[in-house]
């Protein structure tokens, strides 16, 4: 095995974690489940799957203008969860937290609701070579529908962003400047403050697709200070279906809805709708309030355990998995930037990536493979498609060697 | 492991290893592409007829294992074959890769029945599939990408 024996002991007690995630004594095909598709999603810890089932069991009714008790506690419920996650992020008042379905929702919705009034012909975005489809499509469509342009940064041999030509693509046309937080498919974690201080200079607003970085760090949108972060609740432990914008006041304040109906009103006749206050302006129809409430018990969760333990326990498993795979013949890592966190993507020489999964999965291994909707990045590093694995906080060594050991069969299956 | 032999049997790695009637077809009657966007797979296949018949017939591209092995394996058993034998036998072999209750006619499958295995990987028929998929929409004459999606 690899020799990082070097690395601090991590003071994350891991074995009581994994207690806390019931699918993780699951066998796979014979094997214990070794999940290392993170990124993908994560698994849920008991917490939520127990506010979820409580809630269905014994809270379930619709928010706002109930006035019998369990509509109340319902309402209640969800006002908390908002709370939980504007100090998760620390935003400055829970009418900046806007849920959604997911980050692609929220993303789309700073598209069409921030971008159709803000963006105009001729005008730009700015948004890097290593984002998600979710953070390349809205905008093309954008583009299409108000005929501004899309610039994109380039991005370097590791996966690293190239600061200098990100910057010389803000210019005066500049609308909104969209970046990811941690790249999906290189694990890069790009320097999103030095991004915002950019930005700021020309008085350009920035999003944040925090997706991947929300359950690996903490994040502070005021320190930050993006106008927009998008995340989702099912990669941070909780529920899928469930995603949060923030967004700056200022902002919010000046969008108009992005899509009507009910809850999202003040008042209706034929003639004039008023709109109601934030965050219910962007919130129409009935939420998935099971969903929040299982995102805020995520997020106690997270907190309860903290990224102080987490962060170093996810490093060492990085560092760890780098060198171990870098010992298997003919492998290759796709993202080698110097600022990374949690995934480790790869080919290997003779073996398609979709092959390497469907061999690791006979060992119980769980790895995703293929674009990982990120296509320009497989242009970028010429391969049709990388294997990945990415580790979270219940992730251990010995299930990284048991990776190891799987890619040992690929290669007897696929000698080089 | 033996399960995974099921799968991918030494058949199949060989003609992943060395494709059968790999490259493009000078000057092909027809010709088609294909794409599998959840793995990235891409491969063309060319077709000459002579008359109804497939008188010559190749593949071109890039994939996994299981696509790039069917697709050569595919090409061997349809050369020479009418367009209707070649329509049959794409029908056999999607009810070979999809249909665990299918009766099938292993003398006319020949060597295909060795994709018999993808059955259990459910995920991996779009990848056996594709280059029939692709055939099928080069003899037909649409230009169109064909996707698996």
């Amino acid at each position: 095995m690899p020799d990082v024996a070097a690395a601090p002991a991590p003071a994350l007690d891991v074995e009581r974690i994994r207690r806390d995630f019931p699918i993780l004594a699951r066998m796979v095909r014979q094997h214990r489940l070794v999940y290392l598709d993170n990124a993908a999603t994560t698994q849920k810890p008991r917490p939520v799957l127990d506010a979820l089932a409580r809630y269905y069991s014994d809270g379930n009714a619709n928010i706002h203008r109930g006035v019998y008790t369990l509509s109340e506690e319902a309402t209640a419920a969800y006002d908390a969860a908002r709370v939980k996650v504007q100090r998760f992020v620390n935003a400055r008042a829970s009418r900046e937290i806007i849920f959604t379905r997911n980050s692609t929702e929220a993303i789309n919705l700073v598209a069409q609701s921030f971008g159709r009034r803000q963006v105009g012909p001729g005008d730009e975005i700015v948004i890097t070579h290593m984002e998600h489809h979710s953070n390349i499509v809205p905008w093309q469509l954008l583009c299409e529908q108000v005929g501004a342009q899309l610039r994109v940064a380039p991005i370097d041999d590791s996966g690293t962003l190239q600061l200098d030509e990100l910057e010389r693509l803000i210019g005066p046309r500049t609308k909104l400047v969209s970046v990811v937080h941690l790249s999906n498919s290189l694990g890069t974690i790009n320097p999103v403050r030095e991004i915002v201080r950019m930005a700021k200079r020309r008085d350009v607003p920035v999003l944040i697709d925090g997706s991947q970085a929300v359950y690996h760090m903490p994040v502070d949108v005021q320190t930050l200070g993006c106008d927009f972060y998008a995340f989702t609740g099912h990669k941070l432990y909780g529920p899928t279906g469930i995603g949060v914008l923030y967004g700056r006041e200022e902002w919010l304040e000046r969008m108009p809805p992005y899509q009507g109906g009910g809850d999202m009103i003040r008042s209706v006749t034929f003639e004039k709708t008023t709109y109601a206050d934030l965050p219910h302006k962007f919130e129409a129809g009935t939420p998935h309030i099971a969903g929040v409430v299982g995102l805020g018990a995520a997020v106690d969760y997270l907190q309860e355990v903290g990224f102080e333990a987490i962060a170093p326990h996810e490093a060492d498993l990085l560092a760890y998995g780098t060198a171990a795979l870098s010992d298997v013949k003919g492998l290759r890592l796709i993202g080698t930037a110097e600022r990374k966190a949690s995934i480790l993507a790869f080919v290997m020489k003779g073996a398609h990536p979709h092959d390497v999964g469907t061999i690791v999965d006979t060992e119980g291994v769980a790895v995703r493979t293929g674009h990982h909707c990120t296509q320009p990045i497989m242009d970028r590093f010429g391969v049709p498609a990388t294997a990945r694995a990415s580790v979270a906080m219940y992730n251990t060594r010995e299930e990284i060697d048991a990776l190891v050991r799987a890619l040992e069969r690929v290669r007897e299956m696929f000698p080089v | 492991m033996s399960e995974l032999r099921d799968l991918y049997q030494e058949v199949i790695l060989d003609h992943n290893r060395r494709p059968h009637n790999f490259g493009e077809l000078d000057g092909a009657d027809r010709h088609a592409d294909g794409y599998n966007p959840l793995c990235g797979d891409r491969l063309a296949v060319y077709v000459n007829l002579d008359g109804d018949r497939i008188s010559e017939v190749s593949f071109l591209g890039s994939g996994c294992a299981i696509s790039k092995a069917s697709a050569s394996l595919m090409t061997d058993a349809v050369k020479g074959r009418t367009l209707g034998e070649a329509r049959g036998l794409f029908e056999e072999f999607l009810a070979l890769v999809t249909d665990e209750a299918a009766v099938l006619d292993e003398a006319s499958l020949g060597k295909l029945a060795v994709f018999a295995g993808v059955r259990d990987y459910p995920t991996r028929v779009k990848c056996a599939s594709l280059a029939w998929h692709t055939l099928r929409a080069a003899v037909e004459d649409r230009h169109e990408v064909v996707s698996t999606e």
